[in-house]
């Protein structure tokens, strides 16, 4: 089972993020429980959304306090909450940042060297692809590529976000051009 | 037919929508969920053949629904915490005039202080009215309970409203993937459109809700005790035919991991699924321990639920709700007048936990496995505990 826990704020897309995820893994017929943090949402304060993925039936249902993966989608978060709390050793983090090279991804980088640690300008993608700095979709190209299309396959991806996006004119593919992009372009 | 990912509260909604009631009243109350907004698009989009009557307040919405089942129509409607509190007369009446309406209930605290989080106070508190209360664990389950309910409550020897109840945010708006099922399916699951026997009718006139004093008061509510009775063999059979026409097993009491068992948690709810979870950890260390998950509350199956305990030599009760005063739990006041009338002497720990929607992990169970196990090795039971509450 994998564990996934994202990190945004509150209007970002936070809890489409985890569903999103969730509808591609269940398109390879895995098993799944995607939820944001139990509560409602405020516009900008920080919030999390989680997704456990399996190929076996799981029945666990609380939230996720040790993930395997950690996603930070608004990097101003880096220096306001602690995105590594209860990581796995080994763990992955991927974050959203117009440079690696920051303090905050640096700090993380030097209190966690046993995470691998990748990166992705998933804001600018999104602003150039979508027309919007909302990045809750095209971040999720580079988790799919940073885990080699293990837990969720890009095209299971594109697929999710076509049927999220049914009708709503050219939304579903600008979205699927961003996810494509960061596919590409994440770094470690 | 390949699994769709939905949350509980658009499972409900889904499951709705097939059996395309006739007439769906509700109220937005804070905090109300998203199944009757996902409803008012089905109706709007002409995907449904309901009548949907916005009304204006929840205890309007349940009145709504008394008068449309009455006149013969399948009802349904969707509620929470406050809105509960608010249709709480109302809920009385509906049982009372024996009005088969489906309500869903997104189980959340109730004020105060004000919380909107997963807690199954709210359905409990109506556990005397006469309702059939139903707990999933599982977004399916919520799905399959929901349809299952109106086969349950129409049934003519039961005449019943149901209710069926989702953890709130923990079920209400996660999102797993559920087998779905289709309209003509349902259509001849539940033998057509509703036939009410007895429903208001110009060419056939007939009265409901009068006043009963004295004379016969009591009789009417031995009428509903006696339907609560009656419904056990109908959820029974539902079930067989559902495991025989879907594959999906239900029973109105489930026991898990319990030939075999000494202890065992009881729960109810998505709370089983961690129960489960500690459960498997327990028995990977050689604990002989089980679980017996209660999805039928009312009516009570003692004698289902006795049967599963009767080798135990400990019961743990485990409940998100709470009485204030009360010896013990809501459910544990059950589990224990249960083994006293089946003249059953395991020993007995009962724990309030996750009010408010606070969540407990599965290493929590185990704690509250091994905290209880201790007791019962001395042969004490344990005093009612609430978990996890900072002194």
């Amino acid at each position: 089972m994998i564990d996934i826990r994202l990190h945004g704020r509150g209007g970002q897309g936070v809890m489409t993020s985890s569903y999103l995820i969730a509808e591609a893994a269940l398109l390879e017929d895995k098993f799944v429980h995607a939820f944001p943090t139990f509560g409602p949402e405020r516009s900008g304060a920080p919030i999390a959304a989680f997704a456990r993925i399996s190929d076996e039936k799981f029945y666990v249902k609380t939230e996720v306090y040790e993930p395997d993966i950690v996603v930070v989608q608004d990097p101003s978060l880096l220096s306001q909450i602690d995105v590594t709390k209860g990581l796995q050793e080994g763990g992955i983090i991927l974050i959203n940042t117009d440079d690696p090279n920051k303090d905050t991804v640096r700090n993380i980088k030097e209190k966690r060297p046993d995470a691998k640690i990748y990166t992705v300008n998933a804001s600018l993608i999104a602003k150039e692809e979508i027309g919007l700095s909302v990045t809750n979709t095209a971040i999720l190209g580079a988790l799919c590529k940073i885990t080699e299309n293990a837990i969720i396959e890009l095209k299971m991806l594109e697929k999710a976000i076509q049927t999220r996006f049914k009708g709503k004119g050219a939304i579903a593919e600008k979205n699927i051009r961003a996810i494509n992009r960061s596919y590409t372009e994440v770094k470690k | 037919m390949s699994r769709i990912a939905v949350t509980g509260d658009d499972a409900i909604a889904q499951a709705a929508k097939i059996v395309n009631p006739d007439v769906v009243a509700a109220y937005p109350i804070t905090p109300q969920t998203i199944i009757v907004e996902r409803f008012s698009d089905f109706v709007a989009d002409g995907e449904v053949d309901t009548e949907f009557v916005c009304v204006e307040s929840e205890h309007s919405a349940m009145s709504a629904c008394i008068g449309a089942s009455t006149a013969g129509g399948r009802v349904f409607t969707s509620s929470a915490s406050a809105g509960i509190m608010l249709m709480f007369e109302i809920l009385q009446i509906a049982s009372s005039s024996r009005t088969p309406i489906v309500m869903a209930v997104a189980n959340r605290a109730i004020s105060g202080p004000i919380n909107i989080h997963g807690e199954q106070t709210d359905q409990l508190l109506f556990r005397d009215s006469g309702w059939i209360s139903i707990f999933a664990e599982t977004n399916q389950e919520a799905y399959d309970s929901t349809i299952m309910a109106f086969k349950i409550g129409e049934h003519s020897d039961v005449l019943l409203p149901v209710a069926v109840g989702i953890d709130g945010f923990i079920l209400s708006h996660a999102i797993e993937g559920i087998e779905p099922t289709d309209r003509e399916f349902v259509f001849e699951f539940l033998g057509g459109e509703r036939k009410a026997a007895l429903r208001l009718d110009p060419d056939n006139p007939v009265s409901v809700g009068l006043l009963h004093l004295q004379d016969y008061y009591m009789e009417a509510r031995a009428q509903v005790r006696d339907a609560q009775q009656r419904a056990k063999q109908v959820i029974i059979d539902t079930y067989k035919e559902w495991k025989e026409l879907k594959g999906r097993e239900y029973h109105p009491v489930e026991g898990y991991m319990i030939e075999d068992a000494d202890y065992a948690f009881v729960t109810m709810g998505s709370g089983a699924g961690n129960a489960r979870t500690a459960v498997d950890e327990l028995r990977a260390k050689g604990e002989k321990v089980g679980l017996i998950k209660i999805r039928v509350y009312r009516p009570w199956f003692g004698k289902e639920f006795s049967q599963l305990t009767k080798n135990l030599k400990g019961v743990i009760s485990v409940e998100r709700a709470h009485s204030f005063g009360s010896p013990g739990g809501i459910l544990g006041q059950d589990v224990k007048s249960t083994l006293f009338d089946s003249k059953q002497t395991p020993c007995i720990a009962e724990y309030c936990y996750g009010l408010g929607g606070r969540d407990c992990l599965v290493k929590e169970w185990s704690e509250m496995y091994d905290r209880s196990k201790k007791s019962f090795m001395e042969g004490k039971n344990l005093p009612y505990f609430w978990w996890g509450v900072r002194v």
